[in-house]
């Protein structure tokens, strides 16, 4: 295996709505930021890879107009996911072991407010024996949450909990969006949304765009006084059928982990991509994480839930906290489907 | 040149249908289960293991084997064993007015239908309930055959 460390990373501010720019115009002061600050000359970066989803644009192939944010002149080498740019960032990472590059660049973008998001993602499920209904994600992730009340693994005040603390946290970063403190007495006084999810359980609607760049070992170490390493990274899934899993565990986050070798050294800190609140509770046990690990210092995707760069965001939020010394090991974590049917788990150490 | 619309010619139009203008098959074991819907069937199918998979599948989620060809009649009874409570249905919703999305597993089944619960009230919601297939007027081969699953009490 070759090592392989984060060197840079950039995101927008994240937003309710981005009214002004279009996808292309909120890409480029990102990715501009993340190769000046990668030490690594644009020309130089020898593999792209973006992840977006055509289903929020409403337009095929609206990735490779994303295209243009890059600059694809002199001709670059270019790929893209259909998934958060967390998978993204996997594919440069596999680009980078064939040793076909040194370097790479990743993105993500999406503008959530431009449609029902939680009706989109419905049509990410089986579309013969499922989607015709129009299960929304928010009433998918209530059926999760309830399969996890009725075994009393966790109560709807652990959920209200993790919801103010992410916002708590959240005050500390310029670019969340959701931000505050909530008094957990109060939310429990809300009525529910879908029950037994209140509006603090969901996550915010989000528009923004992030991206990463990673460097092999030496190239690394010679363009970065602090590169982050990239120590495992794995992605696993599950059914796509919610009534064929028990929806209180994760498997694929265990196993994942295990892979990505999350219990072979103390972890400082996490960064989860669990858009709603239960699913930090069932990510914690799937990882194994001890209770006093800090989860989401940087209020996570209930205090900014960017539809395809929330979980892009969890591994760059996670390195530039270790960048800053506030951490030496940590696990970032990705998902993708609903329910948390398939999980990405990265392992980073300074 | 002249311009047509200038001199009184009428402009060239055509009608364009945004569809997908092909058929998709279901393959061997949905067509299977929406032919059953269609009569008033629910089936689910076998692994190797001897589970009952509902809806059915070409392959086991557990092992990725293929399932074996024996289709088993299922429910019309079930139980719910998670549901969510909609209090206020968006348009694209099956149902007009409350219900519930539930997880029912159905009597002979090992996994969970997705699918919804119609009782009126929050109230009468609760995890174990027993539940039935209620079936829409017209039966086509669609999951919305099953028009909602009822409380087995009330019916």
């Amino acid at each position: 295996m070759r090592d392989v460390a984060i060197v840079s990373y950039s995101q927008t501010p994240y937003v309710r709505s981005e009214r002004v720019r279009n996808e292309v115009e909120m890409l480029m002061p990102v990715i501009d930021a993340v190769v000046e600050q990668s030490g690594i000359a644009r020309r130089e970066i020898g593999f792209t890879c973006s992840g977006s989803t055509d289903y929020l644009a409403g337009q095929s192939f609206s990735f490779v107009m994303a295209v243009d944010a890059v600059g694809a002149w002199p001709p670059i080498k270019e790929s893209h996911v259909e998934m958060d740019g967390a998978w993204a960032l996997y594919e440069a990472w596999v680009k980078i072991q064939c040793g076909e590059v040194d370097s790479a660049l990743a993105f993500s973008f999406g503008r959530s407010s431009m449609g029902e998001t939680a009706e989109t993602l419905a049509l990410q499920t089986d579309p013969y024996t499922v989607a015709p209904l129009c299960p929304d994600t928010i009433s998918m992730a209530a059926l999760q949450a309830r399969v996890g009340l009725d075994k009393g693994l966790f109560s709807e005040r652990d959920m209200a909990e993790v919801a103010a603390r992410c916002r708590r946290a959240a005050k500390d970063n310029p670019e969340a969006q959701l931000k505050g403190d909530f008094d957990v007495d109060k939310l429990l006084a809300e009525p529910y949304l879908v029950s037994p999810l209140r509006k603090h359980d969901c996550p915010p609607i989000s528009d923004g765009a992030a991206a990463i760049v990673i460097a092999a070992g030496d190239l690394a170490k010679q363009v970065s006084k602090k590169p982050v390493w990239i120590r495992g990274i794995d992605h696993r899934l599950d059914s796509h059928q919610l009534g064929s899993r028990d929806l209180s565990l994760s498997p694929s986050t265990e196993l994942a982990g295990k892979k990505a070798g999350v219990a072979q050294g103390p972890i400082d800190f996490a960064e989860l991509h669990a858009p709603f609140s239960h699913q930090e509770l069932i990510l914690r046990r799937a990882l194994g994480l001890a209770d006093d690990v800090l989860v989401n210092p940087s209020g996570g995707p209930l205090a900014a839930n960017p539809i395809m760069s929330a979980g892009l965001a969890r591994i760059g939020e996670a390195s530039r906290r270790i960048a800053a010394g506030k951490g030496q090991r940590a696990v970032a974590h990705a998902t993708s489907g609903p329910c948390l049917q398939q999980n990405l788990v990265c392992v980073l150490e300074g | 040149m002249s311009d047509p619309s200038a001199v009184g010619e009428p402009q060239l139009t055509a009608a364009h249908t945004l569809e997908y203008a092909y058929k998709r098959s279901l393959g061997p074991v949905l067509s299977r289960f929406f032919t059953g819907l269609r009569d008033k069937r629910i089936q689910g199918v076998k692994t190797g293991a001897g589970q009952v998979l509902v809806p059915p599948a070409e392959y086991d989620p557990a092992t990725g084997e293929a399932t074996t060809d024996e289709f088993v009649d299922v429910g019309p009874g079930g139980v719910v064993t998670s549901w969510a409570w909609v209090a206020n249905p968006r348009a694209k919703h099956p149902l007009d007015h409350p219900f519930a999305f539930a997880l029912v597993q159905l009597d002979g089944a090992d996994t969970s239908l997705l699918h919804v619960v119609d009782t009126g009230d929050e109230s009468s919601m609760s995890t174990g309930m027993r539940v039935k297939a209620k079936w829409a007027d017209e039966t086509i081969g669609q999951i919305q055959d099953i028009a909602s699953f009822v409380p087995e009490e009330a019916s």
